[in-house]
Protein backbone atom coordinates (compact mmCIF):
# COMPACT_ATOMS: atom_id res chain seq x y z
CA UNK A 1 0.00 0.00 0.00
CA UNK A 2 1.27 3.32 -0.97
CA UNK A 3 -0.42 5.72 1.39
CA UNK A 4 -2.89 5.01 4.43
CA UNK A 5 -5.81 6.01 3.39
CA UNK A 6 -8.56 4.17 6.26
CA UNK A 7 -11.58 5.37 4.70
CA UNK A 8 -10.78 3.93 1.21
CA UNK A 9 -9.20 0.88 2.48
CA UNK A 10 -12.64 0.32 4.32
CA UNK A 11 -14.45 0.75 1.10
CA UNK A 12 -12.39 -1.47 -0.80
CA UNK A 13 -13.36 -4.06 1.73
CA UNK A 14 -16.76 -3.45 1.53
CA UNK A 15 -16.88 -3.53 -2.03
CA UNK A 16 -15.58 -6.99 -2.65
CA UNK A 17 -17.20 -7.98 0.19
CA UNK A 18 -20.78 -6.95 -1.21
CA UNK A 19 -19.34 -8.49 -4.64
CA UNK A 20 -19.12 -12.11 -2.50
CA UNK A 21 -22.11 -11.78 -1.06
CA UNK A 22 -24.35 -10.83 -4.41
CA UNK A 23 -22.38 -13.87 -6.28
CA UNK A 24 -22.67 -16.18 -3.73
CA UNK A 25 -26.26 -15.52 -3.28
CA UNK A 26 -28.08 -17.77 -6.08
CA UNK A 27 -26.01 -20.76 -4.69
CA UNK A 28 -27.44 -19.75 -1.05
CA UNK A 29 -30.97 -19.53 -2.25
CA UNK A 30 -30.46 -23.11 -4.01
CA UNK A 31 -29.01 -24.38 -0.46
CA UNK A 32 -31.45 -23.04 1.39
CA UNK A 33 -34.66 -24.36 -1.10
CA UNK A 34 -32.76 -27.58 -1.04
CA UNK A 35 -33.15 -28.00 2.48
CA UNK A 36 -37.19 -27.12 2.45
CA UNK A 37 -39.86 -29.39 2.26
CA UNK A 38 -42.26 -29.10 -0.95
CA UNK A 39 -44.86 -26.99 0.79
CA UNK A 40 -42.73 -24.52 2.32
CA UNK A 41 -41.30 -23.94 -1.22
CA UNK A 42 -44.06 -23.16 -2.83
CA UNK A 43 -45.37 -20.19 -0.57
CA UNK A 44 -43.91 -16.78 -1.54
CA UNK A 45 -42.04 -15.45 -0.67
CA UNK A 46 -39.69 -18.26 0.15
CA UNK A 47 -37.39 -18.67 3.28
CA UNK A 48 -34.22 -17.50 3.65
CA UNK A 49 -32.66 -19.15 5.79
CA UNK A 50 -31.87 -24.01 5.85
CA UNK A 51 -34.99 -25.83 6.86
CA UNK A 52 -35.01 -29.35 8.42
CA UNK A 53 -35.52 -31.28 5.29
CA UNK A 54 -31.50 -31.24 4.05
CA UNK A 55 -31.14 -34.85 4.28
CA UNK A 56 -34.75 -36.61 3.72
CA UNK A 57 -34.35 -33.62 0.28
CA UNK A 58 -30.77 -35.59 -0.58
CA UNK A 59 -31.84 -39.19 0.31
CA UNK A 60 -34.79 -38.57 -2.35
CA UNK A 61 -32.52 -37.24 -5.13
CA UNK A 62 -30.00 -40.01 -4.53
CA UNK A 63 -31.75 -42.99 -4.31
CA UNK A 64 -35.18 -42.25 -6.11
CA UNK A 65 -34.49 -39.59 -8.55
CA UNK A 66 -36.83 -36.63 -9.20
CA UNK A 67 -39.76 -39.58 -10.03
CA UNK A 68 -42.12 -37.21 -12.19
CA UNK A 69 -40.43 -37.52 -15.58
CA UNK A 70 -37.37 -39.60 -15.34
CA UNK A 71 -36.81 -42.84 -13.20
CA UNK A 72 -32.87 -42.44 -13.56
CA UNK A 73 -31.83 -41.77 -9.70
CA UNK A 74 -29.42 -38.54 -9.45
CA UNK A 75 -26.72 -41.16 -8.41
CA UNK A 76 -26.70 -42.93 -11.81
CA UNK A 77 -26.12 -39.33 -13.57
CA UNK A 78 -23.59 -38.21 -10.84
CA UNK A 79 -21.72 -41.25 -12.23
CA UNK A 80 -22.01 -40.54 -16.11
CA UNK A 81 -21.00 -36.85 -15.32
CA UNK A 82 -17.61 -38.52 -13.39
CA UNK A 83 -16.73 -40.89 -16.33
CA UNK A 84 -17.03 -38.53 -19.02
CA UNK A 85 -15.06 -35.93 -16.79
CA UNK A 86 -12.36 -38.12 -15.87
CA UNK A 87 -12.49 -39.57 -19.23
CA UNK A 88 -12.34 -36.18 -21.19
CA UNK A 89 -9.37 -35.14 -18.84
CA UNK A 90 -7.27 -38.12 -18.68
CA UNK A 91 -7.60 -38.78 -22.49
CA UNK A 92 -7.57 -34.48 -23.21
CA UNK A 93 -3.71 -35.87 -21.40
CA UNK A 94 -2.81 -38.60 -22.50
CA UNK A 95 -3.18 -38.12 -26.68
CA UNK A 96 -1.74 -34.60 -25.79
CA UNK A 97 1.15 -34.95 -24.06
CA UNK A 98 2.26 -37.96 -26.46
CA UNK A 99 1.50 -35.88 -30.00
CA UNK A 100 3.61 -32.97 -28.48
CA UNK A 101 6.58 -35.03 -27.36
CA UNK A 102 6.99 -36.52 -30.95
CA UNK A 103 6.37 -32.89 -32.24
CA UNK A 104 9.09 -31.60 -29.53
CA UNK A 105 11.61 -34.39 -30.27
CA UNK A 106 11.10 -35.92 -33.29
CA UNK A 107 12.09 -35.12 -36.75
CA UNK A 108 9.83 -36.44 -38.81
CA UNK A 109 8.33 -35.62 -42.44
CA UNK A 110 5.18 -33.87 -42.13
CA UNK A 111 5.69 -32.74 -38.60
CA UNK A 112 4.73 -29.09 -40.04
CA UNK A 113 1.72 -30.35 -41.31
CA UNK A 114 0.61 -32.29 -38.29
CA UNK A 115 1.33 -29.28 -35.83
CA UNK A 116 -0.68 -27.12 -37.97
CA UNK A 117 -3.58 -29.56 -38.22
CA UNK A 118 -3.70 -29.81 -34.62
CA UNK A 119 -3.38 -26.16 -34.10
CA UNK A 120 -6.26 -25.28 -36.68
CA UNK A 121 -8.94 -26.99 -34.50
CA UNK A 122 -7.98 -24.21 -31.55
CA UNK A 123 -10.38 -22.17 -33.79
CA UNK A 124 -13.87 -24.15 -33.83
CA UNK A 125 -15.42 -25.00 -30.85
CA UNK A 126 -17.84 -27.95 -30.82
CA UNK A 127 -20.96 -25.33 -30.56
CA UNK A 128 -20.20 -24.20 -34.43
CA UNK A 129 -20.21 -27.43 -35.77
CA UNK A 130 -22.64 -29.68 -34.11
CA UNK A 131 -24.94 -30.84 -36.41
CA UNK A 132 -22.33 -32.29 -39.13
CA UNK A 133 -20.40 -33.60 -35.89
CA UNK A 134 -23.91 -35.33 -34.33
CA UNK A 135 -23.77 -37.08 -38.05
CA UNK A 136 -20.60 -38.17 -37.85
CA UNK A 137 -20.68 -39.65 -34.38
CA UNK A 138 -24.13 -41.16 -35.50
CA UNK A 139 -22.66 -42.89 -38.58
CA UNK A 140 -19.91 -44.45 -36.44
CA UNK A 141 -22.72 -46.00 -33.90
CA UNK A 142 -21.45 -44.32 -31.13
CA UNK A 143 -24.31 -42.60 -29.93
CA UNK A 144 -25.74 -43.65 -26.46
CA UNK A 145 -21.99 -44.60 -25.65
CA UNK A 146 -19.32 -43.39 -23.18
CA UNK A 147 -17.39 -43.30 -26.21
CA UNK A 148 -19.79 -40.99 -28.20
CA UNK A 149 -19.16 -38.52 -25.01
CA UNK A 150 -16.23 -38.32 -24.44
CA UNK A 151 -13.92 -39.14 -27.51
CA UNK A 152 -15.30 -36.00 -29.73
CA UNK A 153 -14.35 -33.85 -26.94
CA UNK A 154 -10.70 -34.69 -26.19
CA UNK A 155 -8.86 -33.52 -29.56
CA UNK A 156 -8.02 -30.22 -28.14
CA UNK A 157 -4.75 -27.94 -29.84
CA UNK A 158 -4.62 -25.94 -25.83
CA UNK A 159 -3.18 -29.13 -24.08
CA UNK A 160 -0.81 -30.05 -27.15
CA UNK A 161 0.47 -26.38 -26.64
CA UNK A 162 0.79 -26.52 -23.29
CA UNK A 163 3.24 -29.46 -23.03
CA UNK A 164 5.30 -28.03 -26.11
CA UNK A 165 5.54 -25.31 -24.51
CA UNK A 166 6.77 -26.93 -21.66
CA UNK A 167 8.81 -29.27 -23.19
CA UNK A 168 10.89 -26.45 -25.37
CA UNK A 169 11.75 -25.43 -21.80
CA UNK A 170 13.47 -28.83 -20.69
CA UNK A 171 17.29 -28.48 -20.96
CA UNK A 172 18.72 -30.32 -23.79
CA UNK A 173 21.41 -31.57 -21.62
CA UNK A 174 18.77 -34.02 -19.78
CA UNK A 175 17.76 -35.86 -23.59
CA UNK A 176 21.76 -35.51 -24.04
CA UNK A 177 22.32 -37.62 -20.96
CA UNK A 178 19.60 -39.82 -21.52
CA UNK A 179 21.03 -40.48 -25.36
CA UNK A 180 24.51 -41.06 -24.03
CA UNK A 181 22.81 -43.84 -21.27
CA UNK A 182 21.69 -45.12 -24.10
CA UNK A 183 18.19 -44.65 -23.50
CA UNK A 184 15.46 -45.17 -25.92
CA UNK A 185 13.12 -42.29 -26.85
CA UNK A 186 9.99 -43.80 -24.55
CA UNK A 187 12.24 -44.96 -21.71
CA UNK A 188 13.23 -40.98 -21.39
CA UNK A 189 9.55 -39.90 -22.04
CA UNK A 190 8.78 -42.28 -18.93
CA UNK A 191 11.78 -41.76 -16.78
CA UNK A 192 12.44 -37.99 -17.10
CA UNK A 193 9.86 -36.16 -19.24
CA UNK A 194 6.72 -37.04 -17.59
CA UNK A 195 7.70 -36.98 -14.08
CA UNK A 196 8.67 -33.50 -14.50
CA UNK A 197 5.44 -33.04 -16.56
CA UNK A 198 3.39 -33.16 -12.96
CA UNK A 199 2.52 -29.55 -12.28
CA UNK A 200 1.66 -29.24 -15.95
CA UNK A 201 -0.58 -31.97 -15.76
CA UNK A 202 -2.32 -31.69 -12.45
CA UNK A 203 -2.91 -27.74 -13.81
CA UNK A 204 -4.40 -29.06 -17.12
CA UNK A 205 -6.21 -32.16 -15.25
CA UNK A 206 -8.18 -29.45 -12.95
CA UNK A 207 -9.39 -26.81 -16.07
CA UNK A 208 -10.25 -30.47 -17.85
CA UNK A 209 -12.36 -31.81 -15.89
CA UNK A 210 -14.40 -28.92 -15.10
CA UNK A 211 -14.77 -28.77 -18.50
CA UNK A 212 -15.89 -31.89 -19.05
CA UNK A 213 -17.98 -32.02 -16.32
CA UNK A 214 -19.65 -29.37 -16.98
CA UNK A 215 -20.16 -30.24 -20.95
CA UNK A 216 -23.94 -29.67 -22.03
CA UNK A 217 -24.70 -29.50 -25.31
CA UNK A 218 -22.61 -32.56 -26.57
CA UNK A 219 -24.32 -35.10 -24.18
CA UNK A 220 -27.82 -33.22 -25.35
CA UNK A 221 -27.00 -34.02 -28.57
CA UNK A 222 -25.84 -37.80 -28.47
CA UNK A 223 -27.94 -39.29 -25.50
CA UNK A 224 -31.50 -40.38 -25.65
CA UNK A 225 -31.33 -43.19 -23.63
CA UNK A 226 -31.86 -41.54 -19.95
CA UNK A 227 -29.01 -44.14 -18.35
CA UNK A 228 -26.50 -41.79 -19.99
CA UNK A 229 -27.69 -38.64 -19.26
CA UNK A 230 -25.35 -36.22 -17.18
CA UNK A 231 -26.36 -34.23 -14.00
CA UNK A 232 -26.16 -30.89 -15.49
CA UNK A 233 -28.20 -32.56 -18.33
CA UNK A 234 -30.53 -34.09 -16.22
CA UNK A 235 -31.32 -30.84 -13.75
CA UNK A 236 -32.00 -28.72 -17.04
CA UNK A 237 -34.41 -30.76 -17.94
CA UNK A 238 -36.39 -31.03 -14.07
CA UNK A 239 -36.21 -27.39 -14.49
CA UNK A 240 -37.84 -26.99 -17.79
CA UNK A 241 -40.68 -28.82 -16.20
CA UNK A 242 -40.81 -27.62 -12.78
CA UNK A 243 -43.58 -24.82 -13.26
CA UNK A 244 -45.99 -28.26 -13.99
CA UNK A 245 -44.58 -30.33 -11.86
CA UNK A 246 -43.23 -27.85 -8.87
CA UNK A 247 -40.73 -29.88 -6.44
CA UNK A 248 -38.33 -26.90 -5.89
CA UNK A 249 -36.71 -28.65 -3.03
CA UNK A 250 -35.61 -31.56 -5.25
CA UNK A 251 -34.29 -29.97 -8.48
CA UNK A 252 -32.44 -27.52 -5.79
CA UNK A 253 -30.80 -30.28 -4.13
CA UNK A 254 -30.21 -31.82 -7.41
CA UNK A 255 -28.39 -28.50 -8.76
CA UNK A 256 -26.35 -28.64 -5.52
CA UNK A 257 -25.38 -32.05 -6.80
CA UNK A 258 -24.42 -31.30 -9.60
CA UNK A 259 -22.68 -27.80 -8.75
CA UNK A 260 -20.75 -29.48 -6.15
CA UNK A 261 -17.73 -31.92 -7.38
CA UNK A 262 -16.39 -28.83 -9.85
CA UNK A 263 -16.78 -26.59 -7.11
CA UNK A 264 -14.65 -28.41 -4.65
CA UNK A 265 -12.15 -29.17 -7.21
CA UNK A 266 -11.71 -25.37 -7.69
CA UNK A 267 -11.83 -24.57 -4.25
CA UNK A 268 -9.14 -27.78 -3.06
CA UNK A 269 -6.97 -27.37 -5.93
CA UNK A 270 -6.84 -23.40 -6.46
CA UNK A 271 -3.46 -23.08 -7.06
CA UNK A 272 -3.48 -25.97 -9.55
CA UNK A 273 -6.74 -24.58 -11.33
CA UNK A 274 -5.28 -20.80 -11.50
CA UNK A 275 -2.00 -21.97 -13.15
CA UNK A 276 -4.04 -24.32 -15.74
CA UNK A 277 -6.29 -21.06 -16.88
CA UNK A 278 -3.26 -18.88 -17.34
CA UNK A 279 -1.34 -21.46 -18.70
CA UNK A 280 -4.24 -22.52 -21.34
CA UNK A 281 -4.99 -19.26 -22.53
CA UNK A 282 -0.99 -18.00 -23.52
CA UNK B 1 11.49 -22.74 -31.74
CA UNK B 2 13.14 -26.05 -32.00
CA UNK B 3 15.07 -28.69 -30.26
CA UNK B 4 18.76 -28.94 -31.16
CA UNK B 5 18.71 -32.75 -29.62
CA UNK B 6 16.57 -35.12 -31.18
CA UNK B 7 16.08 -38.68 -31.71
CA UNK B 8 15.61 -40.23 -34.67
CA UNK B 9 13.27 -42.86 -35.17
CA UNK B 10 11.48 -43.70 -38.35
CA UNK B 11 8.15 -45.20 -36.97
CA UNK B 12 7.73 -44.03 -33.29
CA UNK B 13 7.18 -40.76 -34.14
CA UNK B 14 3.72 -41.08 -36.11
CA UNK B 15 2.31 -43.71 -33.84
CA UNK B 16 2.52 -40.85 -30.80
CA UNK B 17 1.18 -38.36 -32.78
CA UNK B 18 -1.38 -40.75 -34.17
CA UNK B 19 -4.04 -40.60 -31.91
CA UNK B 20 -4.64 -36.82 -31.65
CA UNK B 21 -4.62 -36.35 -35.73
CA UNK B 22 -7.07 -39.56 -36.28
CA UNK B 23 -9.69 -38.21 -33.79
CA UNK B 24 -9.06 -34.42 -35.23
CA UNK B 25 -9.49 -35.89 -38.64
CA UNK B 26 -12.55 -37.86 -37.79
CA UNK B 27 -14.43 -35.45 -35.48
CA UNK B 28 -12.95 -32.05 -36.66
CA UNK B 29 -11.94 -32.16 -40.24
CA UNK B 30 -14.94 -34.22 -41.08
CA UNK B 31 -17.83 -32.80 -39.72
CA UNK B 32 -16.04 -29.07 -40.47
CA UNK B 33 -16.10 -30.32 -44.57
CA UNK B 34 -19.35 -31.36 -44.21
CA UNK B 35 -20.79 -28.42 -42.60
CA UNK B 36 -19.03 -26.60 -46.08
CA UNK B 37 -20.62 -29.38 -47.64
CA UNK B 38 -24.12 -29.45 -46.57
CA UNK B 39 -24.27 -25.63 -46.82
CA UNK B 40 -24.38 -25.55 -50.74
CA UNK B 41 -26.96 -28.82 -50.81
CA UNK B 42 -30.85 -28.66 -49.97
CA UNK B 43 -31.81 -32.18 -48.66
CA UNK B 44 -35.57 -32.89 -49.28
CA UNK B 45 -37.45 -34.28 -45.99
CA UNK B 46 -37.50 -37.52 -46.74
CA UNK B 47 -33.21 -37.29 -46.57
CA UNK B 48 -31.26 -39.14 -49.13
CA UNK B 49 -31.71 -37.03 -51.96
CA UNK B 50 -29.86 -34.03 -51.94
CA UNK B 51 -29.31 -31.22 -54.62
CA UNK B 52 -26.27 -29.19 -55.39
CA UNK B 53 -27.54 -25.45 -55.10
CA UNK B 54 -24.37 -23.11 -54.94
CA UNK B 55 -24.86 -20.70 -52.58
CA UNK B 56 -28.83 -20.92 -52.25
CA UNK B 57 -28.71 -21.56 -48.33
CA UNK B 58 -26.60 -18.38 -47.94
CA UNK B 59 -28.93 -16.36 -50.35
CA UNK B 60 -31.99 -16.99 -48.04
CA UNK B 61 -30.25 -16.56 -44.96
CA UNK B 62 -28.90 -13.25 -45.87
CA UNK B 63 -32.28 -12.35 -47.09
CA UNK B 64 -33.99 -13.85 -43.58
CA UNK B 65 -35.36 -10.97 -41.62
CA UNK B 66 -34.89 -13.57 -38.45
CA UNK B 67 -31.56 -14.51 -39.29
CA UNK B 68 -30.30 -10.28 -39.24
CA UNK B 69 -32.84 -10.06 -36.13
CA UNK B 70 -30.30 -12.69 -34.68
CA UNK B 71 -27.13 -11.21 -35.62
CA UNK B 72 -28.16 -8.16 -34.08
CA UNK B 73 -29.67 -10.24 -31.03
CA UNK B 74 -26.40 -11.73 -30.44
CA UNK B 75 -23.93 -8.65 -30.87
CA UNK B 76 -26.09 -6.80 -28.41
CA UNK B 77 -26.18 -9.39 -26.23
CA UNK B 78 -22.31 -10.20 -26.34
CA UNK B 79 -21.49 -6.63 -26.07
CA UNK B 80 -23.76 -6.54 -22.75
CA UNK B 81 -21.96 -9.63 -21.11
CA UNK B 82 -18.88 -8.18 -22.03
CA UNK B 83 -18.97 -5.03 -20.87
CA UNK B 84 -20.53 -5.52 -18.06
CA UNK B 85 -18.83 -8.68 -17.01
CA UNK B 86 -15.27 -6.50 -17.42
CA UNK B 87 -16.45 -3.55 -15.32
CA UNK B 88 -17.90 -5.20 -12.49
CA UNK B 89 -14.73 -7.32 -12.41
CA UNK B 90 -12.06 -4.95 -12.73
CA UNK B 91 -14.13 -3.12 -9.92
CA UNK B 92 -13.42 -6.09 -7.83
CA UNK B 93 -10.28 -6.56 -8.70
CA UNK B 94 -8.97 -3.31 -8.11
CA UNK B 95 -10.28 -3.67 -4.63
CA UNK B 96 -9.18 -6.56 -4.03
CA UNK B 97 -5.87 -5.52 -4.79
CA UNK B 98 -5.79 -2.75 -2.17
CA UNK B 99 -6.58 -4.70 0.45
CA UNK B 100 -3.80 -7.29 -0.80
CA UNK B 101 -3.49 -8.75 2.57
CA UNK B 102 -7.11 -9.95 2.24
CA UNK B 103 -6.89 -10.46 -1.49
CA UNK B 104 -5.81 -14.74 -1.38
CA UNK B 105 -8.91 -14.98 1.40
CA UNK B 106 -11.20 -12.86 -1.05
CA UNK B 107 -9.71 -14.65 -3.92
CA UNK B 108 -11.32 -18.28 -3.00
CA UNK B 109 -14.81 -16.68 -2.56
CA UNK B 110 -14.59 -15.11 -6.33
CA UNK B 111 -13.11 -17.95 -7.91
CA UNK B 112 -15.60 -20.71 -7.78
CA UNK B 113 -18.19 -19.02 -10.00
CA UNK B 114 -16.39 -20.87 -13.42
CA UNK B 115 -16.78 -24.08 -11.88
CA UNK B 116 -20.77 -24.32 -12.24
CA UNK B 117 -21.57 -25.14 -15.65
CA UNK B 118 -23.35 -22.84 -17.47
CA UNK B 119 -26.51 -24.53 -17.80
CA UNK B 120 -26.58 -24.80 -13.94
CA UNK B 121 -25.95 -21.04 -13.79
CA UNK B 122 -29.09 -20.87 -15.97
CA UNK B 123 -31.38 -22.91 -13.69
CA UNK B 124 -30.18 -21.22 -10.78
CA UNK B 125 -30.89 -17.42 -11.84
CA UNK B 126 -34.45 -18.62 -13.24
CA UNK B 127 -35.09 -19.66 -9.56
CA UNK B 128 -34.50 -16.63 -8.02
CA UNK B 129 -36.29 -14.94 -10.63
CA UNK B 130 -38.82 -17.04 -11.51
CA UNK B 131 -42.10 -15.54 -11.27
CA UNK B 132 -43.98 -17.45 -8.78
CA UNK B 133 -41.68 -18.67 -6.17
CA UNK B 134 -38.32 -16.37 -6.98
CA UNK B 135 -37.22 -14.10 -3.98
CA UNK B 136 -35.53 -11.77 -6.17
CA UNK B 137 -38.83 -11.20 -8.28
CA UNK B 138 -40.74 -11.21 -5.35
CA UNK B 139 -38.46 -7.97 -4.06
CA UNK B 140 -38.61 -6.30 -7.29
CA UNK B 141 -42.31 -6.75 -6.95
CA UNK B 142 -42.71 -5.39 -3.51
CA UNK B 143 -40.93 -1.95 -5.43
CA UNK B 144 -43.18 -2.00 -7.69
CA UNK B 145 -41.84 -3.66 -10.40
CA UNK B 146 -43.33 -6.68 -12.10
CA UNK B 147 -40.48 -8.65 -13.45
CA UNK B 148 -42.03 -12.09 -15.47
CA UNK B 149 -38.94 -13.39 -17.91
CA UNK B 150 -41.15 -15.62 -19.10
CA UNK B 151 -43.70 -13.79 -21.00
CA UNK B 152 -41.34 -10.47 -20.82
CA UNK B 153 -38.76 -10.29 -23.96
CA UNK B 154 -35.95 -7.15 -22.43
CA UNK B 155 -36.14 -9.62 -19.36
CA UNK B 156 -35.57 -12.58 -20.31
CA UNK B 157 -32.56 -10.87 -22.37
CA UNK B 158 -30.87 -9.18 -19.40
CA UNK B 159 -31.62 -12.46 -17.13
CA UNK B 160 -29.33 -13.96 -19.43
CA UNK B 161 -26.84 -11.61 -19.39
CA UNK B 162 -26.59 -11.81 -15.39
CA UNK B 163 -26.54 -15.77 -15.43
CA UNK B 164 -24.17 -15.54 -18.14
CA UNK B 165 -21.83 -12.73 -16.69
CA UNK B 166 -22.29 -14.44 -13.27
CA UNK B 167 -20.51 -17.27 -14.79
CA UNK B 168 -18.01 -15.72 -16.24
CA UNK B 169 -17.07 -12.85 -13.37
CA UNK B 170 -14.51 -15.42 -11.79
CA UNK B 171 -12.43 -15.74 -15.07
CA UNK B 172 -12.12 -11.98 -15.47
CA UNK B 173 -11.32 -11.53 -12.02
CA UNK B 174 -8.44 -13.90 -12.08
CA UNK B 175 -6.86 -12.07 -14.99
CA UNK B 176 -7.23 -8.76 -14.07
CA UNK B 177 -5.88 -9.50 -10.40
CA UNK B 178 -2.97 -11.08 -12.09
CA UNK B 179 -2.53 -7.86 -14.08
CA UNK B 180 -2.45 -5.75 -11.84
CA UNK B 181 -0.07 -7.88 -9.53
CA UNK B 182 2.11 -7.64 -12.02
CA UNK B 183 2.00 -3.56 -12.43
CA UNK B 184 6.13 -2.63 -10.85
CA UNK B 185 4.86 -1.17 -7.46
CA UNK B 186 7.57 1.69 -7.98
CA UNK B 187 5.26 3.22 -10.48
CA UNK B 188 2.49 3.39 -8.86
CA UNK B 189 5.00 5.12 -5.53
CA UNK B 190 6.64 7.90 -7.87
CA UNK B 191 3.16 8.72 -9.17
CA UNK B 192 2.08 9.29 -4.95
CA UNK B 193 5.04 11.23 -4.68
CA UNK B 194 4.52 13.28 -7.18
CA UNK B 195 0.86 13.97 -5.47
CA UNK B 196 -1.37 11.98 -7.83
CA UNK B 197 -4.05 10.52 -5.94
CA UNK B 198 -5.58 6.97 -5.65
CA UNK B 199 -8.49 7.92 -8.81
CA UNK B 200 -5.78 9.74 -10.67
CA UNK B 201 -3.24 6.92 -10.29
CA UNK B 202 -5.64 4.45 -11.17
CA UNK B 203 -6.99 6.20 -14.24
CA UNK B 204 -3.16 7.95 -16.10
CA UNK B 205 -1.22 4.87 -14.70
CA UNK B 206 -3.04 1.55 -13.96
CA UNK B 207 -5.65 1.79 -16.20
CA UNK B 208 -3.10 2.09 -19.23
CA UNK B 209 -1.24 -0.27 -18.26
CA UNK B 210 -3.91 -2.81 -17.70
CA UNK B 211 -5.62 -2.32 -21.37
CA UNK B 212 -3.10 -5.62 -22.65
CA UNK B 213 -5.12 -7.77 -20.29
CA UNK B 214 -8.42 -6.31 -20.79
CA UNK B 215 -7.74 -5.95 -24.65
CA UNK B 216 -7.25 -9.94 -24.27
CA UNK B 217 -10.25 -10.27 -22.11
CA UNK B 218 -12.62 -8.45 -24.19
CA UNK B 219 -12.20 -11.06 -26.88
CA UNK B 220 -12.17 -13.84 -24.77
CA UNK B 221 -15.39 -12.78 -23.12
CA UNK B 222 -16.80 -12.15 -26.86
CA UNK B 223 -15.89 -15.67 -27.55
CA UNK B 224 -17.28 -16.95 -24.34
CA UNK B 225 -20.83 -14.72 -25.05
CA UNK B 226 -21.45 -16.15 -28.78
CA UNK B 227 -20.63 -19.78 -28.08
CA UNK B 228 -20.33 -20.42 -24.34
CA UNK B 229 -24.00 -19.33 -23.31
CA UNK B 230 -25.86 -21.84 -24.72
CA UNK B 231 -26.18 -24.02 -21.88
CA UNK B 232 -27.13 -20.33 -20.37
CA UNK B 233 -30.12 -19.84 -22.81
CA UNK B 234 -31.52 -23.99 -23.38
CA UNK B 235 -31.77 -23.58 -19.05
CA UNK B 236 -33.50 -20.26 -18.91
CA UNK B 237 -35.29 -19.44 -21.77
CA UNK B 238 -34.92 -21.55 -24.82
CA UNK B 239 -34.19 -19.03 -27.06
CA UNK B 240 -37.66 -17.48 -26.29
CA UNK B 241 -40.04 -15.77 -25.57
CA UNK B 242 -40.57 -14.98 -29.08
CA UNK B 243 -37.23 -14.63 -30.43
CA UNK B 244 -35.69 -12.28 -27.64
CA UNK B 245 -33.11 -14.73 -26.25
CA UNK B 246 -32.60 -16.72 -29.92
CA UNK B 247 -28.88 -15.84 -29.97
CA UNK B 248 -26.86 -17.15 -33.36
CA UNK B 249 -25.50 -20.42 -31.27
CA UNK B 250 -29.36 -21.17 -30.08
CA UNK B 251 -30.06 -20.80 -33.94
CA UNK B 252 -28.14 -23.38 -35.29
CA UNK B 253 -29.25 -25.77 -32.71
CA UNK B 254 -32.70 -24.98 -33.27
CA UNK B 255 -32.81 -24.76 -36.81
CA UNK B 256 -30.65 -27.83 -37.42
CA UNK B 257 -32.25 -30.59 -34.63
CA UNK B 258 -35.33 -29.15 -34.12
CA UNK B 259 -36.30 -27.35 -37.62
CA UNK B 260 -34.55 -30.30 -39.65
CA UNK B 261 -33.13 -27.37 -41.65
CA UNK B 262 -29.84 -29.25 -42.33
CA UNK B 263 -28.74 -26.80 -45.21
CA UNK B 264 -29.69 -23.66 -43.61
CA UNK B 265 -27.76 -24.41 -40.12
CA UNK B 266 -24.77 -25.96 -42.11
CA UNK B 267 -24.90 -22.03 -44.04
CA UNK B 268 -24.75 -20.78 -40.24
CA UNK B 269 -22.57 -22.95 -38.89
CA UNK B 270 -20.18 -21.91 -41.77
CA UNK B 271 -20.51 -18.24 -41.04
CA UNK B 272 -20.18 -19.29 -37.59
CA UNK B 273 -17.36 -20.71 -38.51
CA UNK B 274 -15.75 -17.82 -40.13
CA UNK B 275 -16.59 -15.44 -37.04
CA UNK B 276 -14.75 -17.64 -34.60
CA UNK B 277 -11.36 -17.54 -36.84
CA UNK B 278 -11.69 -14.06 -36.94
CA UNK B 279 -11.94 -13.40 -33.35
CA UNK B 280 -8.68 -15.89 -33.36
CA UNK B 281 -6.78 -14.08 -35.36
CA UNK B 282 -7.56 -11.21 -33.93
CA UNK B 283 -6.87 -12.50 -30.33
CA UNK B 284 -3.71 -14.10 -31.19
CA UNK B 285 -1.91 -10.69 -32.98
CA UNK B 286 -3.00 -9.42 -29.72
CA UNK B 287 -0.92 -12.01 -27.94
CA UNK B 288 1.81 -11.06 -29.98
CA UNK B 289 1.85 -7.53 -29.04
CA UNK B 290 1.06 -8.83 -25.40
CA UNK B 291 4.81 -10.38 -25.14
CA UNK B 292 6.48 -6.99 -25.92
CA UNK B 293 4.59 -5.25 -23.05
Amino acid sequence: MVENRPFLTLLSHLVVLLGVVVIAFPVWMTFVASTHSQQTMLQSPIPLLPGPHLIENYTKVLTEGYGRVGSTSVTLTLTNSLVMALGVAIGKIAISIISAFAIVYFRFPGRMYFFWAIFITLMLPVEVRIVPTYGVVANLGMLDTYGGLIIPLIASATATFLFRQFFLSVPDELTEAARVDGASPMRFFWDILLPMSRTSIAALFVIQFIYGWNQYLWPLLITTKESYYTVVMAVTRQANVVDSVPSWNLLMAMAMLAMLPPVLVVVFMQRQFVRGLVETEK
Amino acid sequence: MEKRVTFNERWLPYLLVGPQIIITLVFFFWPSGQAIYQSVLIEDAFGGNSKFVYVDNFIRLFSDASYYASARLTVVFSFLVAAIGLALSLLLAVMADRVIRGATGYKAFLVWPYAVAPAVAGVLWGFLFNPSVGIVAWMLQGIGIEFNYVINGNQALLLVVIAAVWNQISYNFLFFLAGLQSIPKSLIEAAAIDGAGPGRRFWDIIFPLLSPVGFFLLVVNIIYAFFGTFGVVDALTKGGPGHATNILVYKVYNDGFRGQDLGGSSAQSVILMLVVVLLTVVQFRFIERRVHY
